[in-house]
């Protein structure tokens, strides 16, 4: 990544709410302390928290007005182990593994930044092991929906748009999940590589990447287990 | 600013040092984290698993939701760390969602409103 050329040498920023006022009126950078890598991922994760939001509330304005009775998640997603139904139980173990997840990756940044070649790529392959698992149970809960009748247009149970709105937030969220485990394996095969210990410059944009890269996954990839959380408070426990 | 403080040597090294600094934290932070992440998500199963009903069960699952959903932007995400700047120009914006739930409430109240008036509670469209 290119460095940024100061002109003017920046005097010490304060903190608190002046440090914010001097930084954002400040010459050529607002984010003092933060790559351009770093701010324009959590930019675009913030684009990302309103596709999500207006998904969720689309969901909540379909529930609230429906004069037809929302089909109860709780038994929906029920399994039935061993002669007992458990409700809701394959949501649950997907929260976990995505939260593990989450874990792993906070640890292959941990390494990263302590310059643990390997740790730093197993725990990312780890990470992108758990994100697959987690995409393979999506698939499995989407296929039992599916043979049960559930439709975007109706679904056995209640109020049709329960299908609609179910493909739609799981389907984008296990998008997201998907392109995760791609990006994880890629910046994992750079690590490996030793591709950060020697500055060898990128395919396609031909800058030398730095282990920062690991931490700008992460971020992508704990938003993905962030608005898991939201999907599952709303749309499984509500 | 009119505020200018004098550039001591020590002053500056700080500053190098506060530039080069990396996201970096005990492992033993993120495991108890992750150990909290997990209890937290064991606790808003369970609110399921005991069928809690009413607003009972909606404030436990937003309590355990927004908790969660803190501690990962807090810690596994560094926002705790991050200067005010940053962390302000993430986390104000989507407070518009929040007025857009407002808004979208109240129209869910007329739309179910004027469903009941014109068709009854009869299932249907």
């Amino acid at each position: 990544m290119a460095e940024t050329v100061q002109t003017h040498p920046s005097p010490p920023s304060p903190g608190g709410i002046r440090g914010f006022v001097s930084d954002w009126a400040s010459d050529q950078q607002a984010f003092k302390n933060v790559s351009w890598g770093k701010a324009m991922m959590w930019i675009f994760l913030l684009s990302d928290t309103f596709i999500f939001g207006c998904f969720l509330l689309a969901y909540m304005t379909a529930r609230m007005s429906t004069v037809v009775p929302w089909p109860n998640p709780s038994e929906v997603f029920a399994l039935n182990i061993a002669g007992h139904d458990i409700p809701l139980i394959l949501i649950a173990i997907m929260t976990f593994v995505l939260i593990s997840s989450s874990g792993t990756m906070a640890m292959a940044v941990n390494f990263g930044y302590r310059r643990n070649r390997r740790m730093t790529a197993l725990m990312m392959l780890l990470t992108a092991l758990f994100g697959a698992t987690f995409v393979g149970m999506q698939a499995f809960e989407w296929t039992k929906l599916i043979l049960e009748g559930v439709r975007p247009w109706g679904n056995p149970w209640g109020a049709p748009q329960f299908g609609a709105t179910f493909f739609m937030i799981t389907g984008f969220h296990g998008t997201h999940v998907t392109i995760g485990v791609i990006f994880l394996l890629i910046i994992a095969r750079k690590v490996w590589r030793g591709d950060f210990d020697t500055e060898r410059r990128g395919f396609f944009t031909s800058r030398k990447g730095r282990y920062e890269v690991v931490e700008i996954t992460g971020l992508y990839w704990h938003f993905v287990d962030l608005v898991w959380v939201f999907i599952f408070a709303f749309f499984y426990l509500w | 600013m009119a505020q200018v403080t004098v550039d001591s040597p020590r002053q500056a090294a700080v500053q190098k040092a506060v530039h080069a600094e990396h996201q970096q934290h005990p492992i033993g932070l993120y495991l108890v984290v992750w150990g909290l992440l997990f209890v937290l998500s064991v606790c808003s199963y369970l609110v399921d698993y005991f069928g809690l009903q009413g607003y009972l069960r909606w404030s436990l699952i937003l309590i355990f939701m927004v908790l969660k959903a803190g501690l990962i932007v807090a810690v596994f995400m560094h926002m705790a760390w991050e200067r005010l700047a940053l962390l302000y120009a993430i986390l104000l914006p989507p407070i518009a969602i929040l007025v857009f739930v407002w808004l979208m409430t109240a129209e869910s109240h007329y739309t179910l409103l004027t469903r009941m008036a014109f068709f009854g509670t009869a299932p249907g469209n």
